[in-house]
């Protein structure tokens, strides 16, 4: 199998202890919190791995750890073997690297800067990777970006409040896919989203995955979406990964009381005919 | 025939607008029985939250309610002063809105705020008052030693309890359930459904439960009205509209919901093209033409009526 990002004994420690005075006086200890506490587990190229959890269960933080943007308190997160962390690498290294990772977020109403035309938001990341030569060739490569999310050409002159919730998130799939990135960290990319606009946006994240060969860390509380979404499960509960597997085995056959506490606990539309099967009897 | 609890007819909804008007509810009618859970599904901006604030006479300046009446079994409440407004809203009708963070006071205790609650409504004493409060939190299953805690002392599920034992502190006979577990996990939120639906079994009481999930609506309503831009698309039981959808929009947005039953990575999900319009981009005729895969010249010309009282296309207009 190809390997593309492991995650090692992956820790992120907060210090929540109070101020160095109030505990000499008080003589309080330090307050430490593991929100992410010895978790390992790594993602085959081409394939979608989900973390799934309630609040509080540290998805996000390894999401934020995964590409970069939080620095792992114990651990190491390796992409295609190389350390992301490495601190001897040089700025001109870590940026080749940082290029090659993404990240889609929750709410589209928030992730995109209200006074920037779309082709400013899709052109940035272009211009900073230097992806492009010229004026022209930037301009190309928007409107070929705006293509594959099903944007028009014309919407490049348009602001972010002009569109709807999910052609927001078409926008920021755009921008993620701006400089050509081998792996997408999606942290809850439809929660926002009504489930008529989930649809559209789900089908094309796999879409974009057929055809690009992207990897995803696909973070969400919703175990109906990762069915459809994911190759790979791992359960995370306040920090710990209680339970991984292939989807179809930890959906059917779960191991863990909490994974099996999760799915029932899901509200499912085929209930109904349980419960007007039991009204009639 | 016993008579509905609540009876709305033809209800309109206008927000005056630089542009002529914005009409978020159009010519919504449906009855809620006693004892029964009644579920408003539909996506963002259909309308759900605007019936509700409707009913309890709640709605923002300058919307107003342009037509249509609201009847509480023999009592006409859409048309109330403030003060007669006061006396039906929170005692015989109550609301628990998505976040139970904003909708407690964070610098009083649940103590505080259930007894002020019941003494505003119930002629009895403060000692009483306080019994009731107790009594209220053991049912929702909060200890009811914690009744002088305030509510940053409870995780979100408590407090959303909390907020279901105030509202129905003052007995009422409908509660109107905003989102109530929209912000909560899953096994939270399974936990808050169950004892909304216990709580209405044993006080009789109608629930009006508003969500954008239909699972929601499968595991909890006895009956079920699907809202679309601001009309009704269609209304039935909820075994009915479940089993055998009959609006296109309905019957599109429960194909398009995942399910933890079946499916997987290669599972193409049907998908409804583009997205409700907005208020003042309605298109002419049934709102859902431009996304219905069944629409014709008529669709796009006059607007269905609800029909059988059960769904408003034209697809079921002839025979």
């Amino acid at each position: 199998m190809d390997e593309f990002i492991r995650f090692e004994h992956l820790g992120q420690r907060f210090d929540l202890s109070e101020p160095l005075l109030a505990r000499l006086i008080y003589r309080r200890p330090k307050k430490f919190l593991d929100a992410v506490d010895d978790v390992s587990f790594s993602i085959e190229r081409g394939q979608t791995y989900a973390l799934v959890g309630e609040s509080g269960s540290g998805k996000s933080t390894i999401a934020r750890m995964a590409v970069g943007l939080l620095l792992p308190s114990t651990g190491k997160v390796l992409i295609d073997g190389h350390d992301l962390h490495d601190r001897s690498r040089t700025e001109a290294e870590h940026r080749r690297i940082r290029q090659r990772l993404q990240m889609i977020f929750q709410s589209p109403f928030a992730s995109l800067n209200p006074r920037w035309r779309v082709g400013s938001i899709l052109a940035e990341p272009l211009r900073v990777f230097g992806l492009v030569e010229d004026r022209a060739a930037e301009l190309g490569r928007v409107h070929e970006l705006l293509d594959q999310v099903g944007l028009s050409a014309s919407d490049a002159r348009r602001f972010p409040h002009e569109f709807s919730g999910g052609q927001r998130q078409r926008i920021s799939i755009a921008r993620a896919l701006a400089s050509n990135p081998d792996f997408i960290v999606c942290d809850e990319p439809t929660s926002a989203l009504d489930v008529s606009v989930q649809a559209q946006v789900l089908n094309l994240l796999k879409q974009l995955q057929r055809d690009l060969g992207l990897t995803y860390l696909f973070i969400t509380h919703d175990l109906a979406v990762v069915r459809v979404m994911a190759h790979r499960i791992g359960v995370l509960k306040s920090g710990k990964l209680v339970e991984e597997q292939a989807t179809a085995e930890l959906i059917e056959s779960p191991q863990s009381d909490y994974t099996k506490m999760l799915i029932r606990s899901a509200p499912r539309i085929g209930s109904i005919q349980a419960r007007t099967g039991m009204s009639q009897a | 025939m016993i008579e509905p609890l609540l009876r709305v007819r033809n209800l309109r909804v206008v927000f005056p607008h630089r542009h002529g008007e914005l009409v978020p509810i159009d010519d919504i009618s449906f009855d809620v029985k006693r004892g029964e859970i009644l579920g408003f599904v539909g996506e963002s901006g259909a309308g759900k939250s605007m019936t509700g604030a409707a009913i309890i006479n709640l709605i923002d300046p300058p919307g107003y309610i342009e037509n249509g009446e609201i009847w509480l079994e023999d009592e006409r409440i859409d048309q109330l002063d403030a003060r007669a407004a006061n006396r039906v809203r929170g005692k015989r009708i109550s609301m628990v809105f998505q976040d139970p963070l904003t909708s407690l006071n964070p610098l009083r205790t649940i103590g505080d705020q259930l007894v002020e609650t019941i003494l505003v409504h119930l002629p009895i004493s403060p000692e009483e008052a306080r019994r009731k409060a107790r009594k209220g939190l053991e049912e929702v299953g909060i200890d009811p030693a914690r009744i002088d805690a305030y509510p940053h002392e409870f995780s979100g599920g408590m407090r959303q309890r909390v907020v279901i034992a105030l509202a129905l502190s003052a007995e009422p006979e409908l509660i109107i359930a905003d989102e109530p577990t929209t912000a909560l996990d899953v096994s939270v939120q399974a936990q808050v459904l169950e004892l909304l639906k216990k709580l209405c079994r044993e006080h009789g009481a109608s629930v009006i439960l508003i969500t954008h999930d239909m699972g929601v609506i499968a595991e909890t309503t006895d009956r079920v009205a699907v809202l679309y831009a601001g009309r009704l698309a269609e209304i039935g039981t909820t075994a009915e509209v479940l089993n055998s959808p009959q609006h296109p929009y309905t019957r599109g947005l429960i194909a398009s919901t995942p399910s933890v039953e079946h499916g997987d990575i290669g599972t193409h999900l049907f998908q409804i093209e583009g997205a409700m319009p907005r208020l003042d981009a309605l298109p002419s005729g049934c709102a859902f033409h431009p996304r219905c895969e069944y629409a014709d010249r008529r669709c796009a010309e006059s607007r269905p009526d609800l029909l059988q009282e059960r769904v408003a296309c034209w697809q079921y207009a002839d025979g």
